[in-house]
Parts: C-alpha cells; sequence; structure tokens
C-alpha cells in the first residue's frame, strides 16, 4: 500500500502535475504517524500510509490549494466528505488539488493498544488481522479489530465522494456499519438527571486545550469566535466555571448540518470526551426533522441550518416527543 | 440554601422581536392584562437576531427560564428570519434537553403586535412551568466540576 502511493507520488511530482503532496509521516513515534507536506522525491521516502494514519488531510487543504500549483492530496473515505464540504463552504480551490482516493481497514486507537495491557510499547506491526505489539517486556499479539478507533466501527462505508484517482487497494462497495445512533438512543433513553450527571463527568474533564476545534474540518474559520476578543465568549474557559459547557454546546451547533461525523474531534481529545456524541445527536434531530441528510456527500446541497421549509416542526416538539 | 417554591419567584428572560411581540407586550400593559414584573424583556430585530449564546448567557447570568416570541411563522417582517429561528431553537432545546437541561425551561411562542392577551397568557403559563421545577442550578453554572 505504501509503496505503491509513494510511487505514485514520485511520478505526479516528476511530470509535474503536482507541485507538492500532503500525507503522513512517522511521528515521533511508529505508532502516531502525523500529517506532514512533501516538496520533493527523497522526501517521500519518509512517507508512511498504515494504521496509525487516522489524521483526517482535508483541513490543511484550505491552505494548501491556495499556493501555487496543485497539491497532491491522500484521502480515506470519511476523509473525502470533508473535502466536499469544504468546497462546498468555498474553502478548498478543487482546481488546484489531487486526489487519490486510499483504502481503510479501520485505523487504530493506540490507547486501546496499552488499554489491553501492553506498557513501554516500542512498536507495533500490522499482520493482517493480528497486530504485533513490540514492547520493552517483550511481545505480545491482539487482534487488530479490538484496537480500531470507535469512529471506525461505524464506518461509512468504503466509497470516496470525491477523488481523481483510486488506489489499487480501495474496496469502493465496503458497506456502511450499523449503529451510528446507537450510544445516542442510550442517552436519550436516560433520565435527564442521568444524563447531565454523565455530562458533568464527561465536561468537566476539559482543560480547554482546543484541539477538537483546530482539527475539525468543519471549524475553519478565519477567526473563531472563541479566540475573538471583541466577542465575550473568547479564551474565558480559565475565568468562568460556566464557560467550558459552553463552548462544547456553541462549537456543537455551530458545526450542526456542517459536521460529516469524521470522528477527529474524539480522536484527538486528551481527555477522551466522547464529543462525537454532540454532533451526533444534532445529526440524528436533523435526519428526524428535516430529512435524512449526510454533510459533504455533495457539493450543492443547502445546509439543514440554513435553510427551511414553511411547515418545519415547532421548537415544541422536544417536550411533545416526551 | 433551602428554597419555598411558593414564595420564590422564577426570573425568566423573554427576547421579544421588535415587530410584533414587543408591540404585543406593548399592548399587554397598556390593556392593564397582568403578567408578573420578573419577565425581563430584552428587545431584538427579529426572533432570529437570538444566537444560541444569548440564550445560554442568559441562564448564566441567572434566569430560571428563557422565552423567545416572533412573529408568526409567515408574517416576519424580514420575510423568513422566524423560519430560520424556528430551526435553531428546535436542535438547540433538543441539545439541552440531551445534556439534561430541563426542557420546560426553554420556549418559543408565536406572538403578534395585535395579541396583548395572548402575550400575557404565554408568559403567565411559562412561568408557571418554571416555578414548578424550582431554580435554575444546571445551567448556571453548568460545568459543576465534579466534587
Ligand atoms: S465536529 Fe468532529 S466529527 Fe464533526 S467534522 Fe468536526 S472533527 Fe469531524
Ligand atoms: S467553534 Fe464556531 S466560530 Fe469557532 S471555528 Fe468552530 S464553527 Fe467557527
Ligand atoms: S480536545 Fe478535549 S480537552 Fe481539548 S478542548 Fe476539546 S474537549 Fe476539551
Amino acid at each position: 500500500m505504501q509503496a505503491e502511493l509513494i510511487a505514485r507520488a514520485k511520478a505526479l511530482l516528476a511530470d509535474g502535475t503536482v507541485a507538492r503532496v500532503l500525507g503522513w509521516r512517522k511521528g515521533d513515534t511508529d505508532f502516531n504517524a502525523e500529517p506532514a507536506v512533501f516538496e520533493t522525491a527523497e522526501s517521500l521516502d519518509e512517507f508512511v500510509y498504515d494504521g496509525f494514519c487516522g489524521a483526517n488531510l482535508s483541513k490543511y487543504m484550505i491552505k494548501n490549494s491556495k499556493l501555487e500549483g496543485k497539491t497532491l492530496v491522500f484521502l480515506k473515505p470519511c476523509d473525502t466528505y470533508s473535502f466536499n464540504q469544504l468546497i462546498k463552504e468555498n474553502r478548498i480551490n478543487r482546481d488546484n488539488t489531487y486526489i487519490i482516493a486510499v483504502g481503510c481497514y479501520g485505523k487504530l486507537d493506540i490507547n486501546k493498544i496499552k488499554a489491553a495491557g501492553n506498557k513501554a510499547i516500542l512498536s507495533v506491526a500490522e499482520e493482517g488481522a493480528t497486530l504485533k505489539i513490540h514492547t520493552a517486556y517483550g511481545d505480545a499479539e491482539m487482534a487488530r479489530e479490538e484496537a480500531v478507533l470507535d469512529r471506525c466501527k461505524v464506518c461509512k462505508g468504503g466509497k470516496h465522494v470525491v477523488y481523481d484517482e483510486l488506489a489499487s487497494f480501495v474496496d469502493e462497495e465496503k458497506p456502511a456499519a450499523e449503529g451510528r445512533f446507537d450510544e445516542v438512543k442510550k442517552l436519550e433513553a436516560m433520565k435527564p438527571e442521568e444524563r447531565f450527571a454523565f455530562w458533568q463527568g464527561e465536561l468537566s474533564r476539559c482543560i480547554r486545550c482546543n484541539a477538537c476545534r483546530n482539527v475539525c474540518p468543519a471549524c475553519s474559520c478565519i477567526k473563531c469566535i472563541f479566540d475573538n476578543n471583541n466577542y465575550d465568549a473568547a479564551q474565558k474557559v480559565n475565568t468562568s466555571s460556566f464557560e467550558e459547557q459552553m463552548f462544547h454546546i456553541i462549537r456543537a451547533w455551530h458545526v450542526a448540518g456542517r459536521c460529516t461525523d469524521c470522528g477527529e474531534c474524539s480522536r484527538v481529545c486528551p481527555e477522551n470526551i466522547p464529543l462525537h456524541l454532540l454532533n451526533r445527536k444534532f445529526i440524528s434531530d436533523i435526519n428526524e426533522f428535516y430529512g435524512e441528510f449526510q454533510a459533504g456527500e455533495d457539493t450543492t446541497s443547502r445546509a439543514p441550518l440554513t435553510n427551511f421549509t414553511t411547515d418545519d416542526v415547532e421548537p415544541s416538539i422536544v417536550k411533545e416527543r416526551g | 440554601m433551602s428554597m419555598n417554591n411558593s414564595e420564590w419567584k422564577p426570573k425568566i428572560v423573554a427576547f421579544c422581536c421588535n415587530w410584533c411581540s414587543y408591540a404585543g407586550a406593548d399592548l399587554a400593559g397598556s390593556s392593564r392584562l397582568a403578567y408578573p414584573a420578573d419577565v425581563k424583556i430584552i428587545r431584538v430585530p427579529c426572533s432570529c437576531r437570538v444566537n444560541p449564546m444569548f440564550i445560554l448567557r442568559a441562564f448564566q447570568k441567572g434566569a430560571d427560564g428563557v422565552i423567545l416570541c416572533g412573529c408568526h411563522p409567515g408574517d416576519c417582517h424580514y420575510s423568513t428570519g422566524n423560519y430560520y429561528a424556528r430551526r435553531r431553537m428546535t436542535t438547540l432545546f433538543s441539545m439541552l434537553d440531551f445534556l439534561g437541561v430541563e426542557k420546560n425551561r426553554t420556549h418559543v411562542e408565536w406572538v403578534s403586535a395585535a395579541e396583548g392577551v395572548k402575550f400575557s397568557a404565554t408568559m403567565n403559563k411559562f412561568i408557571e412551568q418554571v416555578r414548578e421545577l424550582g431554580p435554575n442550578v444546571r445551567l448556571e453554572d453548568i460545568r459543576c466540576k465534579q466534587n
């Protein structure tokens, strides 16, 4: 997989189709590949594509698509939804991009590998359905399936909604997984005080590092309200206990109807706060109230919260549905 | 501090559209229709001017209930503002419910400039609804660090 992608990237750089390549390279360890821009054939030797390439590169294309010449970018199926959404919002210049669609078998969550009892991990090798974990205390194995990110368990499917060419190892037919809203439904079935206690426990861990916002492809505002000193919401979390939850409600609400459920926010949160539950609540409400909608599926439809019909449900539906 | 619900008066913030419900409130006043003085009216140019932060801030600053009043669908002074407000408030209220905040603390009502009676009745009903819930604690210090 990786060798094929490197060879294609080198060829496209050499024939001048693209001026640079946006991909992943090895991070501080073997299991935290990070986004990187490659401008020469030699530097591409550091290119990595493995189970730890969870990072969605779409957001980086906002800047790269404004540079001189085309940028080659590798996108997984779920990443293409974010990319499309950014085209819809006029944030990416499509003419300056070249997309190679890459296949994905579910990305790995190092925290799950650690939680399985592996300490001082040195490297993780993927061999089919098995992970070979090399640690300072010896070697171990675990089933790959047990270590995939939660978001991959409810994968939207193998289809890429936008691309210029497909890598050889894609599976466009891979079906979407069931049960995306199960966790949301479970919370909905709880009593309000139980839900409040649940969220209190989750959100009170937030350290307001802003990683969830910074990684989010839908959070592409040039000046976020939480950074804008002219607005009374800017960086207040340290001074007021209220601001933290306000941050989460407002951020989730700002991306409602635009969030593709790419799962990056939950992946990067250092406190493992299940932010995807906030987004999926909005998605399931939008589906229920205004009809099925998947952000990023196309580049033309109007987002549900910037749209209306004259016979929309009234806000009292929230009370009436019990 | 324990509080007896019969002596406690809920504080209500009412965002009222300038073109309809604000005038409706005026009419209620000049027609001597009673609604409690604890309703604090904030005049907005349109119901869709109300950003979700307004609602959350009102709770943070001590409101026990927040109500938004605008023109009846189809009657917006700016043609479509209230249609957007309707979607925004529906999704926001549903999210607050999801977070465990009592759903009877928020409400939207469409009140025209001619509906002084409806304005006063709406406010009285909403206050009753909030009174039953008691003081707002969940949204006042919504983080409520666990001890
Ligand atoms: S809110 Fe989270 S899931 Fe939604 S687009 Fe942003 S990072 Fe992705
Ligand atoms: S939180 Fe809101 S204002 Fe900030 S970047 Fe995200 S969408 Fe933009
Ligand atoms: S990434 Fe997690 S800890 Fe950081 S601001 Fe977001 S929710 Fe809070």
